[in-house]
């Protein structure tokens, strides 16, 4: 298999317009064969518009989409051998949930016989076989939503698109399925597109993640590169918690940048490329890479004052006033909590960064 | 309770002018319903319970004028509401997949205003154009009159019912290999289906019903039963009138009945 087969879609400088408005700004993405891959943004970003280009109820405006190589972008939905799971997961409630599953398996040609054999196996890899002569309406959102997952996976699509389809579910019930599509995606080996907006969900899941803004890709990349190397402004503030801070960079060297904060207050982090000495640029720290002590523990310790504990059920989220600079949330585990102290509001204290943790980025 | 009690049943006069409302809607319809079962041929006096003004329409002098007329009034109310519901399904499927297109508003008012214009309007209307073009009256003119004025009955419950029909059914339909003809039949349509009857009882009916247009455009001597029953009725009322008049109105009573029922089922939840 040639490098260019191996890949699941090609998307070549794919640019959506409607009208005036421009939903997607010439992205150009690869999806791999078998990968769980996650398109990730605020809503409006494009994201789900990729997504329905690919499915084919949106025309290209401009560029190329390939499927294993071949040009599909062109192709109306039902000659593409791809199937979507839809939000509202759209199953037809005048039919059965056998006959919901067996349908693309009859468009596709197979006897009714032989697709309601192959429905069967796919509602028991689901669970849901005591519902196959059951109507949707009859089925609670997360029945409905596993019927909706084995409709699209029964014709053996070459690729799955997922449009946001745990949304409506509760949370246990969407950790759960969670878990669930990360295992159906091993065990039948088919590359899943998966569009979310919620973060968690995509670090969760994903082999690899797009994050979109506005219609531009921001970061592609692993879950832990979009988290611990976010490239600008926009990935380190959309995924988790982080302490954005502008900076001057003072010094240069080796990777690392030493800057200081409004109110005088020095610091050493990561750089990137681009950075010169003297930029005011920004600086990504995530909460649960800071500490507090009563004393500094290392020349760069930060002083301040605890405004406020706040309990989030695992952790502590500690609000911390600079002295005349800006605020810090420092996040200590609970279960930390037999070394690490969480200090009274008002308590004069110092913030500590563990080494390398701060990371400059380009706006 | 110390909330506010903002049902309409506490306001003042609501048990009256309901009571009135009723009375006013439903008192003729109940007497003349009664005194069809009149053994009297009297239409005021009340002399015991009888059958036989159901049997005088069936058998009585005036009875091969009725069956006539309701020949003409069935044939005519079934072929109506089957061109019109066509038509119908067609612009709701335009107006409600066809995206947002130019003169969308203009086309809905064009399509429902039939039902704001005054009927005796649309009457002389109707008879100036058959007139004008030289369509000699009879029953085809009140065919093609009812065909005409039956499609926004039929427009709205299958509109109506269209609009509650996502498109994310026929793209997922499209997205699982059916063709875009397959994906109307498979699944559009049958989701259409409580609208489509419903639009076709309501123009069977309404058909079934029409006196004014259809004294219009009607030739001589091609009657329906609403004419038969005005040219019967200037001649004097006669309790087979009412006997008659009860037989339709239970029929359009059972009609509205399964209409209301079949687009009541929502088969898209």
């Amino acid at each position: 298999m040639s490098e260019r087969m191996s890949n699941a879609i090609d998307v070549r400088n794919a640019v959506k317009r409607y009208g005036d408005f421009t939903a997607l700004k010439r992205i150009s993405l690869t999806i791999k064969d078998n990968e769980f891959f996650t398109l990730l943004g605020p809503s409006g970003c494009g994201k789900t518009t990729l997504l329905r280009m690919i499915a084919g109820f949106e025309d290209v405006t401009e560029g190329e989409i390939l499927l294993y190589g071949d040009e599909i972008e062109k192709l109306p939905p039902h000659q593409r051998p791809v199937n979507t799971v839809f939000q509202n997961y759209a199953l037809f409630p005048h039919m059965t949930i056998l006959e919901n599953v067996a349908f693309g398996l009859e468009m596709r040609g197979k006897s009714k016989s032989e697709a309601r054999t192959r429905a069967g196996e796919m509602l028991e890899l689901v669970q849901l076989s005591q519902f196959a002569a059951r109507k949707p309406s009859q089925l609670s959102g997360g029945q409905q939503q596993r019927v909706a997952l084995a409709r699209a996976l029964a014709p053996q699509p070459k690729v799955l698109l997922l449009d946001e389809p745990l949304s409506a579910l509760d949370l246990k019930l969407r950790k759960a399925m969670q878990l669930e599509l990360k295992h159906l995606q091993r065990e039948t080996g088919i590359t899943f597109i998966f569009v979310t907006h919620d973060q968690e969900e995509a670090l969760t899941m994903s082999d690899r993640i797009a994050v979109m803004s506005a219609g531009e890709m921001q970061q592609l990349g692993s879950p832990t590169e979009i988290y611990e190397q976010p490239r600008n402004m926009f990935v380190a503030d959309f995924i988790g918690e982080t302490n954005l801070l502008e900076v001057s960079v003072d010094q240069v060297m080796n990777g690392r940048a030493v800057c200081h904060l409004g109110g005088g207050h020095a610091l050493t982090c990561n750089s990137v490329e681009g950075i010169g000495v003297g930029s005011k640029v920004h600086m990504s720290v995530r909460p649960e890479r800071l500490f507090t002590t009563d004393v500094p523990v290392e020349g760069e310790a930060l002083k301040g004052r605890v405004v406020e504990n706040i309990f989030v059920g695992t952790d502590i989220s500690t609000i911390v006033d600079l002295a005349e600079g800006p605020q810090f949330i420092v996040r200590t585990s609970n279960s930390e909590r037999g070394n690490k102290r969480i200090f009274e509001p008002g308590s004069e204290i110092f913030v500590n960064m563990e080494l390398g943790a701060g990371r400059l980025l380009v706006d | 309770m110390a909330t506010v009690n903002n049902d309409i049943k506490t306001y003042k006069g609501f048990r009256a002018i309901t009571l009135l409302c009723l009375l006013v809607l439903y008192a003729p319809l109940v007497i003349v319903t009664i005194y069809s079962f009149n053994a009297s041929a009297s239409i005021t006096n009340w002399e015991g319970l009888s059958f036989r003004w159901y049997a005088d329409v069936f058998t009585g002098p005036e009875s091969d004028k009725f069956k006539v007329a309701a020949f003409n009034s069935f044939t005519i109310a079934i072929m109506a509401a089957t061109a019109s519901t066509t038509i119908a399904t067609l612009a709701a499927t335009a107006m409600v997949r066809g995206g947002k297109f130019k003169l969308r508003t203009v086309s809905f008012g064009l399509i429902s205003l039939p039902l704001m214009v005054p009927e005796i309007v649309t009457a002389v209307a109707t008879l100036i154009f058959f007139n004008s073009i030289g369509f000699t009256r009879g029953y085809l003119t009140i065919l093609v009159a009812h065909i005409a004025f039956c499609i926004p009955f039929a427009y709205l419950p299958i509109s109506a019912r269209m609009q509650g029909i996502e498109d994310s059914f026929e793209q997922a339909a499209m997205d699982l290999y059916a063709t875009k003809r397959q994906a109307f039949t498979k699944v559009l349509m049958p989701l259409m289906a409580p609208g489509i009857i419903s639009g076709f009882l309501l123009a069977f009916i309404v058909s079934l019903d029409d006196f004014i247009i259809t004294n219009f455009v009607k030739g001589a001597g091609v009657e329906t039963l609403p004419t038969a029953i005005f040219g019967s009725v200037k001649q004097g009322i006669k309790p087979n009138i009412m006997a008659i008049s009860t037989m339709l109105l239970s029929f359009s009573i059972v009609m509205v009945t399964i209409s209301y029922f079949v687009s009541k089922s929502d088969n898209t939840k």
